[in-house]
């Protein structure tokens, strides 16, 4: 196998790659600290939390459909557990259990207002849903931060193997999975199928609003191990947190790795890309000193760019099918 | 002064690695309706485009009354005088008929828009078209037939002087097909030439003065209507004779796999009752808005019903989803194939497997070897002309589209197929493959309905037919019954009663 079909057998395309070479050679020139070990595995370490999240939005994406409460939902979970540090509990693993239950509950009750009650759009109900959940958060630690999480709690997003963070490894190992849960499952294959065509679908005999409803959750999961991750990191939890634009950073991630906002397109692979862009970029502002104001700016321009790219994408595609058709 | 209002002389437009149009001729006259007719990927869009603009033909000229004109884009053609009603409208729905009708080219007094003038004027002209509506209400509030009256009254208010119709009745009803012919004639008389591009020939009987047919994108012939009939028409358009154009094969009658009694659908559907039988093709006519698509609909799960039984085999079944109906062996292939038949932006492989993952799974994998064996088979068995198995359906033609989703349903083993206008807006020699499909299915003991709004084809194909009106069933006529024809069975689709 050549590399180039290796590359599209994975879905991640040749421009997207030579994109985050590009950035990381330039990256290294402005500033040799860019490759050493240390600063590589703090890459890794700040990409986990965005791949994770944007997992569960990838799937969102592909069905045409948006979660944006990931990012709240996190910090939810995250502070959930914080609730049960200041109640006094010690267990790790309970905690651990209860984030991410919480997490798919939260998820599920997207799916379902989605597909049961028909709200219009997911981002409809998933915007509603961050308010409510960055208002839980603080209520659920009285709008205090907290820390002193027991060990098995901040395993995951603190421990290293030879320098390499484990999230990373975890996350590399769900892409994995989810690379081919997608490809080559019946459910998987459903996925895109519900995005490209909703109606088709059911009336092909699948449960379209079933599908639908556990794209939420799996996203719902996803962002609780990224709260997870997130106190493992930085030893605490903070309510305050939810509004930060942890979902944008997702829908990015998503959208430079190829998915589109009409569904139907995305990949794991292309996925895992455009969060090492995102986490680059981010990485390479602090290395230059570049104020956190001037990364907002810089940031939301790339996610225009990669929308408008997308779009242009889809254009280029349209007339080229039509010259196909002729 | 030439002869005629717009000429295209020696057409020849290249894509890459494909010739659409080789020295392709239209010349309409003023004042005529000139058919226009030929298989799907004959080149009738190419054709059309390059006429409005859209393209611009690598070689061959066009002539505006005897004057050479070079078309760069669609405003050149407009300005030219020729307009296209094409069969996706464009209508904006939440904007007024008025709003319509003058979008880009407001009447203005002052600085604001003169709505007054504009709604008269709105008025006028779909009046002098047979419509009279209010031109303040929503576009969106009309049917399709007002709609594409609309689309008309644009092109009557640039003064065009050819106004090209593609496929204009294909989502029009029996009235509405009426009331177009009506103004297509008026047009006429106002020395306006049409193109009419439509599927139907019987449309081009009786409505053309001359009809031209291409194929592979060339042309073949025009002649006056006189000169014309089904079977050269057909011929020349398909470049053979087919020797039937409806090739009715019989199975032999076995007993009743469906039965339905008294479904009841709010208002839709009223006490529907009837059975459907192994080895023969039931047809279902009826005027558009008939009951017999939310009939079909009810059955297969895909809407609720009220009220009713369904029995399959003679046992009494419950259907509440799609899911459950293809677990009782039922095939439902709608009339809207690329809206609810298939994922177009997916490739023939997953659309061919998307009613039968579990089928084409083994554990919780797909089984990609057999998927690629059974879709293979399809491929060769349907005669879907494509280069590869991986290629995105939405590149297809209509009838290879329509070829993709027979083989869906065929893959899911059914035993009771229901086909929802299956050959609509597909070129004749697919259209008799699908019917040799169906012959394949009846001779195979499986129980076919087919909904039909082309009475050729319902009499052509049907071993008994099932007439609805006003979500009612008004008759059941056997293949060997003396009502087995066109006026009767019309006349029931009317509401009349049939004598025994």
């Amino acid at each position: 196998m050549t590399k180039k079909k290796f590359g599209a057998s994975l879905g991640v395309s040749l421009g997207t790659v030579a994109a985050l070479v590009v950035m990381c050679v330039v990256l290294s020139i402005m500033n040799p600290n860019f490759y050493s070990f240390n600063n590589i595995m703090g890459i890794f370490k700040q990409t986990s939390f965005n791949a994770l999240l944007a997992t569960g939005m990838l799937l969102c994406l592909i069905t045409a459909g948006i979660d944006l409460s990931v990012g709240a939902n996190a910090v939810f979970c995250a502070c959930v557990m914080g609730m049960m540090v200041k109640a006094g509990m010690t267990n790790g693993i309970i905690m651990l259990i209860v984030a991410i239950v919480a997490g798919g509950l939260v998820g599920t009750i997207n799916g379902l207002l989605l597909t049961r009650l028909h709200l219009p759009h997911p981002f409809v109900s998933t915007l509603g849903m961050k308010n409510v959940l960055w208002g839980a958060a603080l209520i659920v630690t009285g709008s205090q931060m907290v820390n002193n999480f027991p060990e098995s709690v901040q395993w995951l997003g603190k421990e290293t193997i030879g320098g390499f963070p484990v999230s990373f490894i975890v996350v590399l190992v769900i892409y994995v999975v989810m690379h081919i849960f997608l490809s080559r499952t019946a459910l998987g294959r459903s996925i895109y199928c519900a995005g490209g065509n909703m109606e088709a679908t059911r009336l092909s005999g699948i449960n379209a609003a079933n599908v639908l409803t556990f794209c939420y959750a799996l996203s719902g999961v996803m962002a609780a191990l990224g709260g997870i991750v997130s106190v493992g990191r930085s030893g605490i939890c903070n309510g305050a947190n939810a509004t930060q634009p942890y979902d944008t950073d997702a829908i990015a991630a998503c959208i430079i790795g190829g998915a589109s906002f009409n569904g139907g397109k995305g990949t794991m692979a292309g996925t895992m890309v455009g969060a090492l862009i995102i986490a680059v970029l981010r990485n390479g502002f602090t290395l230059l000193s570049i104020s956190s104001a001037v990364q907002n700016v810089v940031l939301g321009l790339v996610i225009i760019g990669a929308v408008l790219m997308d779009v242009t994408r889809q254009a280029m595609e349209a007339k080229k099918r039509r010259l196909a058709a002729k | 002064m030439s002869e005629y209002v717009v000429e295209l002389r020696n057409a020849t437009k290249r894509f890459p690695g494909v010739v659409a149009l080789k020295n392709m001729q239209l010349a309409v006259k003023p004042g005529e309706i000139l058919g226009l007719i030929g298989e799907n990927g004959a080149g009738k869009s190419t054709l059309i485009k390059v006429l409005t603009g859209v393209h611009k033909a690598d070689e061959g000229e066009i002539y505006v009354n005897g004057e050479k004109k070079e078309f760069n884009n669609p405003n050149d053609s407009a300005a030219a005088g020729i307009a296209c009603v094409y069969q996706e409208l464009n209508i904006e729905k939440l904007l007024s008929v008025t709003d319509n009708i003058f979008i880009n080219k407001w009447q203005k007094k002052g600085m604001l828009l003169d709505y007054d003038a504009m709604n008269k004027k709105a008025k006028e002209v779909m009046a002098s078209l047979g419509q009279d509506v209010d031109p303040t209400k929503q576009a969106g509030t009309f049917g399709m037939g007002v709609q594409q009256m609309i689309e008309i009254a644009k092109a009557v208010l640039i003064d065009a002087k050819m106004i090209i119709m593609d496929e204009p009745t294909s989502s029009l009803g029996e009235k509405e097909v009426e009331q177009l012919m009506k103004t297509c004639r008026e047009l006429k008389s106002r020395g306006i030439g049409i193109v009419f591009v439509s599927h139907k020939l019987e449309e081009l009987f009786e409505l053309c003065d001359r009809v031209t047919v291409i194929r592979d994108g060339e042309y073949i012939d025009t002649r006056d209507i006189k000169d014309w009939n089904n079977d050269s028409l057909i011929t020349a358009m398909v470049g053979r004779t087919l020797e039937n154009q409806f090739p009715k094969e019989f199975g032999v009658k076995g007993g009743a796999a469906l039965r339905v009694e008294h479904l009841e659908e709010g208002g839709v559907l009223r006490d529907v009752s009837f059975e459907a039988y192994r080895g023969q093709i039931l047809g279902f006519a009826g005027l558009v808005g008939a009951g017999r698509t939310e009939t079909m609909r009810a059955i297969f799960g895909a809407d609720p019903l009220d009220g009713g039984k369904i029995f399959i085999d003679g046992k009494e079944v419950k259907i509440k989803s799609p899911r459950d109906a293809i677990a009782h062996g039922i095939a439902f292939l709608t009339e809207d194939r690329k809206g609810q038949g298939l994922v177009l932006m997916q490739t023939i492989r997953t659309n061919l497997i998307l009613s039968s993952f579990k089928k084409h799974s083994k554990g919780i994998f797909l089984d990609e070897k057999k998927i690629e064996e059974t879709g293979q088979g399809h491929i060769q068995s349907l005669r879907i002309k494509t280069p590869s198995i991986d290629e995105i359906v939405g590149q297809l033609s209509g009838g290879n589209q329509q070829k993709v989703v027979i083989g869906k349903w065929v893959n899911t083993d059914a035993e009771i197929f229901i086909f929802d206008e299956p050959t609509r807006g597909i070129d004749v020699g697919a259209k008799v493959e699908v019917y040799n499909v169906m012959n394949s299915l009846v001779k195979a003991g499986k129980c076919v309905i087919m909904i039909s709004s082309e009475m050729p084809e319902i009499l052509g194909m049907s071993d008994r037919v099932i007439v609805m009106r006003g979500g009612r069933v008004m008759a059941d006529v056997e293949r060997d019954s003396k009502h087995f024809n066109q006026e009767d069975l019309m006349k029931a689709a009317w509401g009349g009663t049939l004598d025994d």
